[in-house]
């Protein structure tokens, strides 16, 4: 009465096929993933020694270190982050907690679709023009960031507004019936538990700012400094600069050089991420609903 | 006279309209709530019965596109006059929900939550007088002796009754004198709606309750007035016991004895 009737048999082998086919496409996401890790260790972690990360880079950049690039790329993530956390996080919250939908909404939205849209290379040109000319920075740190957290802007905005969204509206109620303003309500209720979901935009955000080059080739970053930036009012090298800069500009460079400053910037943004996913971690684990 | 008004009353509304952008869900509502005392209020779903509601704390307002007209009065005052901070109004006016919504934090900070944003920062509470307001709140929603030794629990792990009655107690400490509730029992099992009942009941006289309920005899149980609406309308307004065993309206009549809703 219950057994498989050609039809049934039929479909579970259509079933199987489908599921192995869309674990296959699944899988092969690790793919480039480990592919990209292995061939860096492979051929980077040789030239790694306390040398090459605490030195500067001599004989016209063939030899020596990357120090500068390094403590550069420190620099401007920092400064990025300084400038678009507290602008992106404050946006994302007005849309999310106060913001009416009617026409003025409707353009920030828009606007912050677009500015997600724009490539990175106009980003730059964007930047030489506001932060570089007319506010007369000069090309220097100050000026890199800033395009850099314009450019990641969109970035923190979004993932801050998903983690705010997701912070049931009862609990907003509860507390505006209470008498509660918004504001007591957001810093009460609704930050504490959305913080680890905004950790998480800004993650992506460190890790797509620590390897821009376009953004930051014509406003901060230098090809060759070898020393360490005073103030944001200063040039600095980069990590992925520095890269592009080896690998393409610069004969005589040995060849796996380039392999361990790629190695060391993974490992930077690596770093950077676990210690966020730790904080996240940890938040995630006081949570209390 | 007036000071004999004043002690009947808890919540009027005169002449009260009210439009959700161009859909009017309350027209021409005139209710008295009397002080002290539980109104109940039935209707089928959709009639306004929570609209009304949440006119009385003014919360419908956050909404872009309501409309008000007429006048609410709270204890006697016009809640829509110019100096009326909603804050202060809320104080006076609690509301429980129909889903139990406790805050996500301990039992504890969700009874303190409410006296935490009513004081100001700088007049710290000493900690015996928050263990105090825990307390007695706790006490007055008959939760203490369950719940004294897990004070620092999330409030999620207690039972639906036992948040809902939190969500009660909650309000307590600010020292309300309307409790709106919104079907305060209609996700809860037969048990847990007796025991908030029960509770309801018990806070009798120290608060004006006005209650929406779906539930006929909950009504006819536990409330000492009862007003009947339909279709944004107030059709009637006697002691529970009138509009149960003599409605003057038809549509009363045929609403109670279940024939639509
Ligand atoms: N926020 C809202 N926006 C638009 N219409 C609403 C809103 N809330 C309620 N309504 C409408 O107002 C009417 C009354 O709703 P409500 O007060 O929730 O009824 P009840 O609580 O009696 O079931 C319904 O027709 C409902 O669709
Ligand atoms: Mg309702």
């Amino acid at each position: 009465m219950f057994e498989a009737s050609e039809l049934n048999i039929r479909n579970r082998k259509i079933e199987s096929l489908f599921r192995i086919l869309f674990l296959l496409m699944a899988g092969l996401l690790i793919l480039p993933v480990a592919i990209i890790l292995a061939i860096l260790t492979y051929k980077g972690s040789s030239v790694i020694s306390m040398n090459f990360l605490f030195t500067s880079p001599t004989e016209g950049m063939t030899a020596g270190g990357i120090f500068p690039a390094l403590i550069g790329t420190i620099w401007l993530v920092s400064v990025a982050l300084l400038f678009s956390v507290p602008l992106g996080v404050a946006a994302a919250i007005y849309l999310s907690e106060y913001a009416r939908d009617n026409w003025f909404t409707r353009i920030i939205n828009l606007a912050i679709i677009n500015l997600a849209g724009v490539p990175s290379i106009v980003h730059a040109l964007f930047g030489v023009g506001a932060f570089v000319l007319f506010f007369r920075f000069g090309t220097c740190i100050l000026a890199a960031s800033l395009t850099l957290g314009i450019m990641t802007l969109p970035v923190v905005i979004v993932s801050t507004w998903n983690a705010l969204q997701a912070v049931p509206m009862a609990f907003r109620e509860a507390c505006w019936n209470m008498g509660a303003t918004k504001w007591q309500t957001i810093r009460k209720i609704v930050l504490p538990n959305s913080i680890s979901g905004i950790l998480t935009g800004i993650i992506l955000m460190v890790s797509q700012t620590a390897g821009e080059t376009a953004p930051i080739m014509f406003t901060g970053a230098a090809f060759f400094l070898p020393q360490l930036p005073q103030s944001v009012f200063d040039q600095t090298m980069a990590m992925s600069l520095h890269l592009f800069v080896l690998a393409t500009q610069v004969p005589g460079v040995p060849e796996d050089v380039p392999y361990g400053v790629a190695f060391v910037l993974i490992a930077l943004v690596l770093v950077m991420n676990s210690l966020s996913i730790a904080f996240r971690v940890y938040l995630r684990g006081r949570k209390k609903w | 006279m007036i000071a004999e008004k004043e002690m009947t009353n808890a919540v009027e509304t005169i002449g009260l309209n009210l439009w959700y952008g161009t859909f009017q869900a309350l027209t021409d509502v005139n209710i008295q709530v009397k002080k002290g005392i539980i109104t109940s209020l039935i209707g089928p779903s959709g009639c306004g019965k929570s609209t009304l509601l949440r006119s009385i704390n003014r919360i419908n307002e956050r909404l872009g596109y309501v409309r008000v007209e007429g006048a609410i009065k709270v204890l006697d005052e016009n809640i829509y006059a110019r100096d009326v901070e909603p804050v202060q109004l809320r104080k006076q006016v609690g509301m429980v929900f129909q889903r139990p919504n406790p805050l996500p934090l301990s039992i504890r900070e969700n009874i303190l939550f409410g006296h935490k944003i009513h004081t100001p920062s700088s007049l710290k509470v000493s900690r015996s007088e928050a263990n105090d307001i825990v307390e007695k709140a706790l006490r007055q929603v008959l939760l203490w002796d369950k719940v004294k030794d897990r004070l620092k629990h999330r409030a999620i792990s207690l039972s639906l009754e036992e948040q809902q009655k939190l969500c009660i107690a909650r309000l307590l400490p600010v020292k309300p004198q309307v409790l709106l509730m919104d079907e305060p029992c209609s996700a809860l099992d037969p048990k847990g709606t007796e025991a908030v009942e029960e509770l309801i009941w018990d806070l009798r006289g120290q608060f004006t309750i006005l209650i929406v309920t779906h539930n006929m005899a909950q009504a006819r149980r536990a409330s000492d007035e009862c007003a009947f609406m339909l279709l944004g309308e107030l059709i009637e307004h006697e002691t529970t016991e009138e509009i149960f065993v003599t409605p003057r309206h038809r549509k009363t009549a045929d609403y109670i004895e279940g024939r639509f809703g």
